[in-house]
């Protein structure tokens, strides 16, 4: 090699590797050196699994491209990636984030037979009526009476909650979870919120001031953000 | 230019045709020139509640289809004369009947009456469309119960979308205040809040409201029943007088003077 930039420029930390890849480079020339200097060092049978973080710059990787990295990095020597971090998304993801970033903010009743719908976050104003239905992939929050059927994380985010006024929902989903109310008559909660506990693996109701400390992240674009 | 009413309620068997025989002959004791308009095609009841089912020559399926012109058909009531029914038919089916073609017959109407009261059949189907097609406000019925309040909801939410003059009013009918009391029944607070609509009016479940149906007399014409002065109360607040909320104070008085009357 001349004098340019290395291609590929490994750090170690306390946590593992970090790989960084030089932006300019191309895809295919990457490819190469990525498998020169991982074939330079082989692998002791004992030697535990180090995680790998990849560090991609202004690059974008398309997904077969990310899938072609992962599987050089993971085959040849026993790394394991941990994340793939690039400061650049497409127009379109990026779009897509926003909009489930926003915070819909809804004025009306939901009347049984009504369904309610949105991208991000929901904050109603007014009821959700028996037989009514709200949905949204993030959060829901209802400054009235939940009496329908609630069900925030509907693209599957389990971190998502639902917190009310006033409860006493016909049903609680959040992502693929479902709970459902009592058979016997029960009085309604005031300013609760349903939320997933991990240990108990079920949807539990709990006041709106346990919250902070179960959820740190509210919004559910920061949690996006933060995940990758 | 009169004003379509329409009187709906989801549910089946809540009062929707008793209410608008009892609006009707209301609107016409305080003289204003009113039409009924049955429109539950197939099953018609108004007629017989009004007691004028033997004066049926056409009906509103021959005024649409064009065998009879539209005052053929009307019947002049026997009591009022300017209270008249157009008939619904019960040969044809709820098809037979269009929006638009109720819209024509409605707008006909409203240039000779000042009430137009649409008795919708129970349903959301083609019969509810048609019903509620021509209609500037629309009064929902609803009696103290859960199913009944259910399908109330889902009516409300069916008529906001559609283009009134504005939101819908309320009726609930056959309140028994002792049950209500006892809370075996729903509380009139509970439901107003729930449907979170303004309430026109309440009536109590009435024996009499039986007898007179089957005699074919609404039973707004005997101011002797507490029904009758409920939907004479509810009759004034659809012409724009504010009769206090009091009414519901009133009923309750009432009842208690029975109850009272009966040492329970």
């Amino acid at each position: 090699m001349q004098e340019t930039k290395p291609t590929i420029t490994i750090k170690g930390t306390r946590d593992g590797l970090i790989l960084f890849i030089d932006e300019n480079s191309s895809f295919e020339e990457i490819l190469q050196d990525l498998i020169k200097k991982l074939d330079a060092s082989t692998p002791q049978k004992e030697e535990p699994v180090v995680s790998v973080k990849v560090k991609l710059g202004h690059r974008y990787l398309t997904e077969e491209q990310r899938h072609q990295l992962k599987g050089i990095i993971e085959e040849k020597n026993r790394f394991q990636i941990e994340a793939m971090e690039s400061d650049v998304i497409p127009i379109k993801d990026a779009k897509t984030w926003l909009d489930e970033s926003q915070l819909k903010v809804v004025n009306q009743i939901v009347r049984s037979g009504q369904v309610l719908e949105t991208k991000g976050d929901l904050l109603l104003i007014g009821d959700v009526n028996p037989g009514g239905r709200v949905r949204a992939s993030g959060n829901i929050y209802i400054m009235g009476n939940l009496l329908g059927i609630a069900h925030a994380g509907i693209e599957g985010d389990q971190e998502a909650f639902i917190a009310a006024s006033y409860m006493k929902p016909a049903q609680l989903r959040i992502a693929e979870y479902i709970s459902r109310a009592p058979d016997y008559e029960a009085d309604g909660v005031y300013m609760e919120c349903g939320i997933i506990d991990p240990d108990q693996n079920k949807i539990v109701i709990d006041s709106i001031k346990t919250l902070s400390k179960q959820r740190k992240v509210i919004s559910a674009f920061e949690r996006r953000m933060n995940n990758g | 230019m009169g004003e379509a009413i329409v009187i709906t309620s989801g549910k089946g068997g809540v009062g929707k045709t008793t209410t608008s025989a009892n609006i009707g002959t209301s609107l016409a004791l305080m003289d204003k020139k009113v039409c009924l308009i049955d429109t539950d095609i197939g099953l018609r009841n108004l007629d017989v509640i009004m007691g004028l089912e033997n004066r049926i020559i056409y009906d509103i399926v021959d005024v649409i289809q064009g065998r009879c012109k539209l005052q053929q058909a009307l019947i002049k009531d026997k009591r009022f004369d300017y209270l008249s029914l157009l008939p619904a038919a019960q040969t044809s089916d709820k098809s037979a009947v269009t929006t638009e073609g109720m819209k024509e017959i409605v707008s006909e109407l409203k240039q000779e009456y000042d009430y137009i009261i649409i008795d919708c059949p129970a349903g959301i189907e083609q019969g509810f469309q048609n019903a509620i097609a021509g209609a500037d406000r629309a009064i929902v019925v609803t009696t103290p119960e859960n199913s009944s309040v259910r399908d109330a909801d889902r009516i409300i939410g069916l008529i906001e979308k559609e283009d009134m003059i504005e939101p819908p009013r309320l009726i609930i009918n056959r309140i028994r205040n002792h049950m209500m009391k006892n809370g075996d029944m729903l509380d009139i607070d509970d439901i107003v809040q729930l449907l979170a609509i303004d309430l026109i009016g309440i009536v109590a479940d009435d024996e009499e409201m039986i007898k007179a149906a089957n005699k074919g007399e609404p039973i707004s014409l005997s101011p002797n029943f507490k029904a009758s002065i409920s939907y004479r109360n509810i009759a004034r607040r659809i012409l724009g007088e504010t009769v206090p909320l009091q009414s519901l104070e009133e009923e309750k008085g009432f009842m208690q003077k029975v109850k009272a009357f009966f040492k329970i």
